[in-house]
């Protein structure tokens, strides 16, 4: 089996990346790949609860990450220091995730044998 | 032997990841290896637009690209989604959606979901992104 991982650095809604990157990964998740989902820099954004995209005309694809689970995506990455930075915690964010330093963010991303950056 | 599988996600005019792929992929067919397939996703797609227009004296990517993929037979896939996003449109699409301004998204380039992705990234060894 693939080993992917999808690494977010962007916001919410500049531009596509975001959506494109959650189509990404619920696509791999239904081909049975272990995909594992990485948000760094301001990708950390990207799962804060309370969204009101209706406003920007967006749709809301950050709701898709509740169902991530259910596509056997089973990790969701966060750096710490990005939420640190951007005065973030882990009690405003939408889902489950795991936070990690940046040392251990970087070393388990480079367990995944594939890697797609969404930028 | 190694099986590459390059990924192409930055745009083909406002980046130069397209140029920086198209080297890669040459010195990966000199040095006797393989690539599976180039997969364009985000912004990469618009490479495959073949109403692209360019002066005589100005490179032409879609140009290179196309025929670099032909004489080495490989596979050049782009993602629906992301591509009808940007206007990119095949000819069976277009002929679905009664488009009257034609389409843009022609052979050697296919218009194909991300499974695709999913299946070079299985076969390939390694994979790289641009």
């Amino acid at each position: 089996m693939t080993t992917l991982a999808i690494v977010n650095h962007c916001a919410p809604y500049a531009g596509q990346a975001g959506q494109e990157s959650t189509d990404l990964a619920l696509a791999a998740g239904s081909f049975g790949q272990q995909v594992s989902v990485f948000f760094v820099n301001d990708g950390v954004f990207q799962l804060i609860a309370q969204q009101t995209p209706e406003q920007l005309q967006r749709k809301h694809f950050t709701k898709s990450f509740g169902a991530f689970e259910f596509y056997d995506i089973e990790h969701i990455y966060v750096c710490r220091t990005s939420l640190e930075k951007r005065g973030l915690s882990v009690t405003e964010l939408a889902v489950e995730v795991t936070v990690l330093d940046s040392t251990t963010f970087n070393h388990t991303l480079l367990q995944h044998q594939h890697i797609v950056n969404m930028t | 032997m190694t099986q590459f599988c390059i990924i192409i996600t930055s745009s083909a005019l406002d980046a130069d990841g397209v140029y920086s792929a198209y080297r890669f992929a040459q010195a990966v067919i000199d040095k006797g290896h393989k690539i599976n397939g180039v997969f364009f996703y985000q912004s990469g797609v618009t490479l495959a637009n073949g109403y692209q227009t360019f002066l005589s004296d100005e490179r032409d990517m879609h140009k290179l690209w196309s025929e670099f993929a032909s004489q080495y037979d490989i596979p050049l896939q782009v993602c629906v989604t992301a591509a009808n996003r940007r206007g990119l449109i095949s000819e069976q699409d277009a002929a679905e959606q009664s488009e009257p301004n034609g389409f843009n998204l022609s052979p050697p380039f296919s218009s194909v979901g991300l499974g695709e992705l999913m299946v070079l990234l299985e076969e390939c060894d390694r994979s790289i992104q641009f």
